[in-house]
């Protein structure tokens, strides 16, 4: 048998038909699931490359041309695209800093909250009993908490006074590295973006839960405990495989969730603080002169508008590229 | 075949086996009562045979099946094994620890070849995880065990890459099969494995495991409700009525001269392959009994047909009325019951009135 074998294992080589490359392909051919992901990889690409591509310095303030039209050009010449705030600071060159910022919370908080929910629902479905109670019952309790009351309080104490956040040193130069940002304003980011992670986890395990104690009574989930394969190579070989497609939609839809939700905190100026330039807060300052200058909320509320509904879509994408009865 | 088989130590001894699922009810989830899944059961498996294991939906075949791997905890009784590394151990008492390396020496060959294979695992990953959890094989070496795995299953190891979604049922059951055979075990319990597939592939498959058999002498315990598929692949057999064994005996013993009249029963429910011949089946009247609260005495009493008082009041226990032939039935010597395949050609007597021909059958003892 084995001398057969050895001729044959040089043939064991056929092309890998993978489920992801298929699902890959399905997602190629939705179109407007690619749109959006190239206007979202564009700008994320844009947001990296700010400091090359920004006309001014961050904060650079303009005294002379405050509120200015988009197009509009300052005394001495130099053109605003998008026009400036109501300090004179470049709309452009903010919200190209603003998109760093506010994108990567954004993913942060859903890879985050995500690992937390999908670590968490996978152990109180697997397992049962005393580990789903007592995940559950603390899943419920947390999704009780008003979280925009919370974010608000943990804000307040806590934003104003960065000093007494204590986070280990290279968290914050990490931070800082990550959003090209101070290392004070980076205390901040941390802040919400832990905030948010530990509020927002509980849709996501409770869907993983829910996905797992389907997964757990398929007969090949009986099948590999048969053969001995430990508990956790059954969850993390076999359930989490087979759960992973409805996750991704969520992880993707999470983005976005955190994407409004720091823009939200920020508009009511309990988030990321100025002059760190979020499309939340940016938004904030425009809504004072929107009765003046009724562009300038347009102009700083345009790019929250675009991404969301681009990860919406794509998140749209996914889930009928992940579902095989449709055939895209 | 059958001489050595006579002489041969059995592999597997299941003694007075029990299973007993509780029913909760209420707030408080108090428990009210029990099924009786399987209630008693002795039987054993000698090395190299094919043990059959029959009865309808619901009565315990395939718990008693489960029990053997330990996938379910036995309520009682014991599983004598005699393993190939540890020697004789019950498997019903195993400590959660040695249960790993008791997995190595039996598994499993799974009744739906759809759902026992993971959708997002390559042939490879299945027929390699028992290796690869034993540690046994990795690399090239796992790769090259999967394809010869696969080869002696008749799949081609070009395959290995591929998804079980990619395959056809008789194939998927070939895929389980060659799972099953990755650690070289001694027993192999195969729970239903052909009914989820059509007549063609069926005997296929079960070719495939005569043959698989005799090259690596193995031992199955063969769960199944299809009485033609088990009297083609059973060496003996054993039928289990509301989670107890009624009968067991050699194949041949068990179609011709049943002993129980719930056997008689369901051998007259298999379709002769003759035009000819024209039999009544004996239907049944009324239910299975419920595991949960089984009738009195002998469970098979309510639908009897020749039953008598002892049988109301008495449990009749498994006894060897013959060697190697146990039947629990109180009247096992005095009836003369029908075998499945009749003399061929004569037509069997028909009879409408079940209480008439009792009567025939003891004036003819």
């Amino acid at each position: 048998m084995s001398s057969q074998l050895a001729s044959s294992h040089d043939r064991i080589t056929t092309p890998i038909e993978n489920q992801w490359v298929s699902l890959l392909k399905r997602l190629l051919r939705h179109r407007i699931a690619m749109v959006s992901l190239a206007i979202l990889l564009v700008m994320f690409g844009a947001s990296l490359l700010a400091p090359q591509i920004a006309p001014f310095p961050r904060d650079r303030i303009a005294i002379d041309a405050i509120r200015l039209a988009p197009m509009e050009r300052e005394p001495d010449g130099q053109l605003h695209l998008l026009g400036t705030d109501h300090l004179g600071r470049d709309y452009f060159t903010r919200l190209l800093y603003a998109a760093r910022v506010s994108m990567l919370v954004a993913i942060l908080v859903s890879v985050i909250s995500t690992l937390i929910g999908i670590v968490l629902g996978l152990l109180a479905g697997y397992f049962g009993g005393w580990v789903d109670i007592a995940i559950s019952r603390t899943l419920e309790f947390v999704s009780t908490f008003p979280g925009l009351t919370i974010l608000l309080i943990v804000a307040s104490i806590l934003l104003r006074n960065e000093n007494f956040i204590v986070f280990p040193r290279f968290m914050d130069r990490f931070v800082a590295a990550l959003f090209a940002i101070s290392e004070r304003e980076a205390k901040q980011v941390t802040l919400i973006i832990l905030t948010l992670s530990l509020l927002g986890w509980t849709g996501t395990a409770r869907l993983m839960r829910g996905l797992t104690l389907s997964v757990r009574e398929q007969p090949y989930i009986e099948a590999a405990r048969a053969l001995g394969v430990s508990n956790i190579t059954i969850m993390l070989r076999h359930i989490l495989p087979n759960a992973a497609p409805p996750m991704i939609v969520d992880f993707t839809l999470g983005i976005n969730g955190a994407l409004v939700g720091e823009a939200g905190l920020s508009f009511l100026g309990f988030g990321i603080q100025d002059p760190t330039p979020t499309w939340g807060n940016t938004l904030a300052f425009a809504k004072d002169y929107m009765l003046v200058s009724p562009w300038m909320p347009l102009v700083a509320g345009f790019p929250i508008l675009i991404v969301s509904l681009a990860i919406n879509y794509l998140g749209d994408g996914l889930r009928d590229a992940i579902d095989p009865r449709s055939k895209v | 075949m059958a001489e050595h088989l006579e002489t041969s130590k059995p592999l597997l001894e299941v003694k007075n086996l029990k299973k007993f699922f509780p029913i909760k009810r209420g707030f408080l989830s108090k428990t009210i009562g029990h099924v009786k899944a399987v209630d008693g059961v002795s039987f054993f498996v000698r090395e190299g045979e094919t043990l059959g294991l029959v009865g309808e939906s619901g009565s315990g075949k395939t718990t008693t099946g489960r029990m053997i791997v330990r996938a379910h905890d036995p309520s009682a009784g014991s599983i004598i094994f005699r393993d190939r590394d540890m020697g004789e151990v019950d498997i019903a008492t195993l400590e959660k620890s040695q249960l790993k390396r008791l997995r190595r020496n039996i598994q499993m060959i799974f009744q739906d070849p759809y759902s026992s294979l993971n959708p997002r695992m390559t042939l490879l990953d299945i027929v390699g995880e028992p290796l690869l959890v034993n540690r046994i094989a990795s690399g090239k070496q796992l790769t090259h065990r999967v394809a010869e795995l696969l080869e002696v299953v008749g799949l081609r190891p070009q395959y290995m890459n591929r998804y079980p979604h990619a395959f056809s049922g008789g194939q998927r059951q070939r895929i389980g099969i060659a799972r099953a055979l990755a650690m070289n075990p001694q027993l192999i319990v195969c729970d239903e494995p052909v009914s989820a597939l059509d007549v063609s592939v069926q005997a296929q498959i079960l070719n495939l495991l005569q043959d698989l058999q005799r090259q690596f002498r193995l031992t199955y315990l063969f769960v199944a409700h299809d009485l033609s598929v088990v009297e083609h692949i059973s060496d003996r057999v054993a039928v289990m009525y509301v989670g107890k064994i009624a009968e067991s005996a050699t194949t041949s013993k068990l179609f011709t001269t049943p002993k129980h009249p719930y056997t008689e029963a369901l051998l007259s429910a298999v379709p002769k392959p003759d035009p000819r011949i024209r039999t009544e089946p004996m239907i049944l009247s009324g239910e299975v009994a419920d595991p949960a609260n089984p009738p009195s005495g002998c469970y098979f009493h309510p639908r009897c047909r020749y039953k008598i008082d002892k049988c109301v009041s008495e449990a009749p226990v498994l006894r060897e009325i013959e060697p190697d032939h146990f039947v629990s039935c109180h009247r096992a010597e005095e009836l003369k019951l029908t075998g499945a395949f009749g003399p061929v050609g004569v037509q069997a007597p028909k009879h409408s009135d079940s209480q008439e021909r009792v009567e025939m059958e003891k004036g003819s003892v």
